[in-house]
């Protein structure tokens, strides 16, 4: 051990001015509070920052105009001004626009061989013309170097191809990236020892180069541990600095010295970091608690008092709270007490499931704590596999199930988290599930199920198309004589049309299940003696439904199309001229500026937990679940974000475009002669009584004559989503799994959000200065909308396609259409823009058959196919003869 | 003899002794008794702006003047002559009105300040420079021109650049042999002169040395936007300099220790021209050739520089003193210090290794 001052050589680099690592500095700028961030700067100074790193990029700053401004200032401070600036970026231009605020020889952090080394060498020349030192991130095409061997590779060959150009290697900073560990998957267990092995051999092959890195990240899942992440940083900058590491992004306030740490915590620490056994996360977590210090010292002592009891209540406990830390260690201790492996499972894992499927059952608990039970559960399973697999072959016993299911999302559909909460709460509560992933040919769901002598089949589905699918898988079971259970399930499925047009396609028991809490006690029951009552219920339920549609069918008045369109809104128009005709790319839109546009409201509904964001964290039923949920999707928010787990893309264009009737004409230029394509709308046809508009979106752009456009969009954020979920399923890790999923939706969302601001305010600039905070922007406080295909404005999903081709959005983005017209990855959005003051979201309602019959002219289609497509909208059953 | 040849022989004179630029260009125009009419002259009778004292102009409307107060300074014995083109920038052109003649004036200072060295030349065969020179403008990018205000500025960096390049073009078309950035009150003016002069050397294709003379404002031992001698260094060592050095503000008795600073630190050449003192109650200059020639020996034995010469209130008489007391004296030895991370704000900072 080493009693030396550590820091003596070491480069301290002050981290508080920076908005990704601070809230408080963040909202400064954004207030526009700039003498208090001043005070955070010289703060930074006083407490010993040699360089001070500044960073202003965060989604509501403009980054140029802050660093410009923020650097002025500080230039006019001499007691802040008198040490180095580090001027960070993840954006040229910003980096760029402090260079040419600092009189002083600055560190730019950072440049990388992201975009190639013909970028990168570009972008070292004008650094080196501003007469800056350098960060290089181990970046390169292939992405972020995350093993040793390739952090080595990358500093390598960036430092030859900078010495090459004549970078002086003393003026080169090594970021060899530094990544959270002890977050529960195994893959991240080596990211410390990574990092400080890279850093050894960087500084003993590369010359003069130095190595930096932000080391708070390496702590992150411990947020909110404020001593163990302490205690952390100091371990962590212990070896690396041994190992030659000579300069840190840090909080310079609050540096620990390695010899000051706890013996025990340093030393758990120590095996977490250097990856020295594989209970070194779980172990730690043991004294984490303890270390959180001062009054909450005994609070914590009483938590762990569980702890104490006999390992069938230890397990239990696990389970109700859904804590993995000992689990595995409980489960051996369970395993070695009984007399078969398999009674493990039986007995005590059982039993608590069995509670938390009480619970759940009676409210007390909710979904995001069931699934976390289940992650418990899993990682029980797990350890006891290898067991029963051995027994298995010693004896040729095996276990009992309680029944299999086959599920899957089915052809054309791509969405699955619904249907993987379902899977998790069935595998829990004892049944084999087989997850056949999305979109499933009907052929192989049959197949399937078949082989694996399946006790029932789930389907879902979260877009319209998908229902028809449905009926023909109905209709399929119903053809090859299958009898077992059907299960329908997923946002666009309902009881009506599972009454309607699934269930008198098969014969066997067809079931709505509503939500994820539905499933067990459905299968349940389908599976156990009281099945034909509950068929029976299902089916009198079923009719009653059908008979309640057809009523409903003549009850609704509707105007013919002809009346309804003499009845759209009368507009005036002004429109605003875009910035550009024609497309323009977003290639890896930083995830961080999507963070503040997020709408937390859906993310809890996609968890079965219903409120509105904020007000649900308080929420005296499901407060609880909420906050313990959403502290979940930050810390994980902040990894992805970090670690860049997936990538954004979008796409946005701008095209001439009139009315016409009830399609919008998009031309090729300003002539407006050569129409290149042609958006067809949808008009409500519902009696609205005198003096009400029915409107169709066509409605929003000005016909012939007035010089409008129209604008379309595709954006994603879920390029690399289906690895990360693999990743942690792989780990029994459902729970990370649906909430990384969950997330890339919310942050798709919150692309398509950003994007449209961007549109409103620069592209096409009709809404310059609109400043409304990220939170009116989620409640659409802004003029103009930006409907998709698919949803109530325009019910039509073909209408994609169009979108897409106009776009080139397939080649630009990555986004994929499914023959169904969904969009892979799912996490993606597509949609117009429409800018005109009076745009609002409106739903077509029911439609008739004179206006499907004039859509499928316009469409060049036949009736059957714009049935087909519109089902879900029909005001009539097609089968039933039109009414004279 | 072309301007690389030129270049190479003073780059072995230098090695060999203490190399000598000229004086103060406005205290011997004082003797010339200019009026008026030879500022404005024909071409700028009607202009709207008083142009007198406008001293870059007479490039243009007397260079025989101009070409005299080079001459004398030849004859003193030098080996660089400046320029008469501190101010031919646009920006501080524009203070008369005059950014359309910056260009000119700059060409114009260079190519008879060329014609007279080539006439010296051609007497005894000894290199004789043109440093074309570019002063700080009347701008400052680091400061604001309000104390109310602090984060204004009134020019930005890349107008700054773009007036420096139109400046670096006009001096290099115009024949300058190197181009001295001189009389730095702000370092970040003299990052946009050098990224100007960058500029304009990929544009015309060719590379100049690079001299920089910067300016410690007092005794404080700062320039005016505050950085030490040590910071000012690492701020520009990146423009690979062909001599550092600092210039104006002090007389050789207070600019001594930040000399000494510099030359501890600096990487290349050090070059030094204080002016004759302080301004006295007069408004002239209290160092005589001969006092002056005391300080300016006393560095060249301590090895502190390798370029000696004038700024405000010296004389080709303070020059010929100089020039004359060099003899046999050894040059500074460039040292070279260990690769090490410099950084500066207003301060060094220095890594260890």
């Amino acid at each position: 051990m080493t009693s030396a001052n550590p820091f003596a050589n070491f480069v301290i680099v002050g981290e508080r001015t920076n908005v990704t690592g601070s809230a408080k500095f963040r909202k400064l700028i954004e207030a526009d509070d700039y003498s208090a961030a001043l005070d955070v700067a010289r703060q930074q100074v006083e407490s010993g920052a040699n360089v001070l790193d500044v960073n202003v990029d965060a989604a509501m700053i403009d980054g140029p105009k802050a660093m410009t401004r923020f650097l002025n200032l500080i230039a006019s401070e001499p007691d802040i001004a008198k040490i180095p600036l580090m001027i960070d970026s993840s954006k040229w231009e910003v980096i760029e626009a402090g260079l040419k605020c600092a009189q002083g020889k600055s560190v730019v952090n950072s440049i990388s061989m992201k975009e190639g080394e013909a970028k990168f060498l570009e972008a070292a020349k004008r650094v080196r013309r501003y007469g800056a030192a350098v960060v290089v991130m181990a970046f390169d095409e292939k992405g972020q170097a995350d093993t040793e061997q390739r952090k080595v590779e990358i500093c390598t060959k960036a430092y030859k191809l900078l010495v090459d150009i004549g970078f002086p290697p003393q003026d080169i900073i090594f970021d060899p990236n530094v990544f959270a560990v002890a977050t529960g998957i195994e893959e991240h267990a080596d990211y410390a020892i990574a990092f400080i092995e890279a850093t050894r051999r960087i500084r003993e092959t590369l010359p003069h180069a130095h190595v930096s890195g932000g080391v708070s990240n390496v702590s992150f899942s411990f947020r909110g541990n404020e001593p163990v992440r302490e205690a952390m940083h100091a371990v962590f900058l212990y070896h690396a600095i041994s190992a030659g590491m000579d300069m840190g992004i840090v909080n310079a306030g609050s540096l620990t010295l390695y010899d000051n740490v706890e013996p025990e915590l340093r030393e758990r620490v120590e095996d977490v970091l250097l990856n020295r056994r594989s209970d070194a996360t779980e172990r730690l977590l043991d004294v984490a608690e303890q270390a959180k210090g001062g009054a909450k010292k005994r609070d914590s002592t009483k938590d762990l008092a569980w702890r104490e009891k006999p390992v069938r209540e230890r397990l239990g406990h696990a389970m109700v709270h859904g804590i993995t830390e000992f689990i595995i260690a409980d489960t051996e201790e369970a395993r070695l007490m009984a007399e078969r492996p398999l009674h493990v499972i039986e007995g005590p894992l059982m039993d608590g499931m069995s509670v938390v499927g009480d619970l759940f059952g009676a409210g007390k608990m909710f979904l995001p704590q069931v699934v976390k039970s289940a992650r418990v559960m899993k990682q029980a399973v797990a350890h006891l596999i290898p067991y029963m697999e051995e027994e298995k072959e010693r004896t040729g016993m095996a276990g009992r199930s309680n029944g299999k299911i086959v599920m899957a999302t089915v052809k054309g559909d791509v969405h699955d988290i619904g249907k993987n909460i379902v899977g998790v709460v069935m595998q829990c509560n004892g049944y084999d599930v087989v997850d056949l992933g999305v979109m499933v040919s009907c052929d192989k769901i049959l197949e399937t199920a078949k082989a694996e002598k399946a006790d029932a089949i789930g389907l879902s589905g979260l877009i319209t198309p998908s229902l028809d699918e449905m009926v023909f898988v109905a209709s399929e079971m119903q053809r090859l004589g299958f009898t077992l259970p059907l299960l329908i399930g997923g946002a666009t499925t309902s009881r009506t049309h599972t009454a309607v047009k699934i269930a008198p396609a098969y014969k066997g028991p067809t079931i709505y299940v509503t939500d994820a809490s539905r499933a067990v006690p459905v299968v349940q029951k389908l599976l156990g003696k009281d099945r034909d009552s509950f068929v029976g219920d299902a089916k009198k339920d079923q009719t009653l439904a059908r008979e309640q549609y057809l009523a409903g069918q003549d009850k609704r008045p509707r105007v013919p199309i002809a009346i309804a369109r003499e009845r759209a809104p009368k507009l005036e128009f002004a429109p605003v001229k875009p910035s550009f005709l024609g497309v323009r790319s977003f290639v890896e839109y930083p995830l961080e500026d999507l963070v503040p546009y997020i709408d937390w409201t859906p993310f809890f509904a996609s968890w079965d937990l219903v409120g509105r964001y904020p007000a649900i964290l308080e929420d005296d039923i499901v407060g609880e679940a909420a906050r313990n949920l959403y502290t979940d999707a930050r810390a994980m928010l902040d990894q992805l974000v970090v670690e860049k787990w997936v990538r954004a893309s979008g796409v946005v264009g701008f095209w001439p475009a009139n009315r016409d009737g009830d399609d919008v004409v998009l031309f090729k230029d300003e002539k407006r002669t050569k129409e290149i394509a042609r958006l067809y709308t949808l008009r409500q046809q519902i009696e609205k009584g005198q003096g009400k508009s029915n409107f169709a979106l066509a409605d929003y752009i000005a016909p012939k004559g007035v010089s409008d456009y129209v604008a379309a969009f595709a954006v994603t954020a879920g390029l690399g989503e289906e690895d990360v979920a693999i990743r942690f399923k792989r780990a029994n890790d459902d729970y990370s799994a649906i909430l990384a999923q969950a997330l890339c939706d919310r942050l798709a969302e919150a692309f398509a959000e950003a994007l449209h601001a961007k549109v409103r305010r620069d592209l096409w600039g009709y809404a310059k200065d609109e400043g409304l905070s990220a939170d009116d922007m989620i409640a659409e406080k802004y003029r103009g909308i930006r409907p998709a295909p698919g949803y109530p404005a325009q019910p039509d999903h073909t209408e994609k396609r169009t979108i897409f081709d106009l776009l080139d959005a397939t080649a630009r983005t990555g986004i994929d259409l499914t023959e169904s017209m969904a969009m892979t990855p799912p996490s993606s959005v597509s949609g117009l823009y429409f800018s005109h003051p009076q745009a609002e979201y409106f739903g077509t309602g029911k439609v008739d058959r004179d206006q499907v019959a004039d859509y499928a002219r316009r469409k060049g289609w036949d009736v059957a196919t714009a049935e087909r497509w519109l089902s879900p909208i029909l005001a009539y059953d097609p089968l039933l003869k039109a009414r004279a | 003899m072309t301007r690389e040849e030129r270049v190479a022989a003073l780059n072995a004179e230098m090695a060999k002794r203490i190399l000598v630029l000229d004086g103060s260009m406005g205290a011997y125009l004082q003797g010339f008794g200019l009026t008026n009419e030879d500022f404005h002259g024909k071409r700028f009778a009607d202009h709207a702006r008083a142009l007198k004292g406008n001293n870059d102009l007479l490039v243009l409307m007397r260079p025989d003047v101009i070409a005299k107060v080079h001459e004398a300074y030849l004859d003193a014995g030098v080996d660089i002559i400046e320029t008469n083109t501190f101010s031919a920038t646009t920006i501080s052109q524009a203070e008369y009105a005059l950014e359309d003649v910056a260009y000119e004036v700059n060409v114009e200072g260079a190519r008879i300040a060329r014609e007279v060295c080539d006439a010296f030349e051609a007497k005894d065969g000894r290199p004789r420079i043109v440093a074309g020179a570019l002063g700080p403008t009347t701008k400052l990018l680091s400061m604001s021109p309000e104390v109310g205000d602090p984060g204004r500025r009134d020019c930005t960096f890349d107008q700054m650049a773009a007036a420096y390049e139109d400046q670096a073009r006009g001096l290099i078309v115009g024949g300058s042999d190197l181009l001295l950035i001189e009389t730095i009150t702000d370092t970040l003016n003299c990052k946009a002169a050098l990224w100007g002069v960058w500029e304009a050397f990929d544009k015309l294709g060719v590379e100049l040395p690079i001299w920089i003379s910067g300016t410690i404002t007092d005794k404080s031992g700062r320039t005016l936007s505050g950085q030490t001698v040590e910071a000012f260094w690492n701020s520009l060592a990146h423009a690979k300099p062909w001599a550092i050095g600092l210039n104006c503000a002090l007389g050789p008795a207070d600019m001594r220790a930040f000399l000494a600073d510099l030359s501890r630190v600096a990487e290349c050449a050090v070059s030094a021209y204080p002016n004759a003192g302080l301004p006295n109650a007069m408004g002239a200059y209290d160092e005589t050739p001969h006092s002056m020639e005391a300080h300016y020996v006393e560095w060249a034995k301590g090895g502190l520089v390798n370029v000696l010469g004038g700024c405000c209130g010296t004389t080709p008489d303070h020059i010929g003193h100089l020039a004359q007391a060099l003899g046999g004296v050894k040059p500074r030895v460039v040292p070279h210090h260990d690769a090490r991370l410099r950084l500066s704000g207003l301060e060094p900072f220095t890594a260890a290794a």
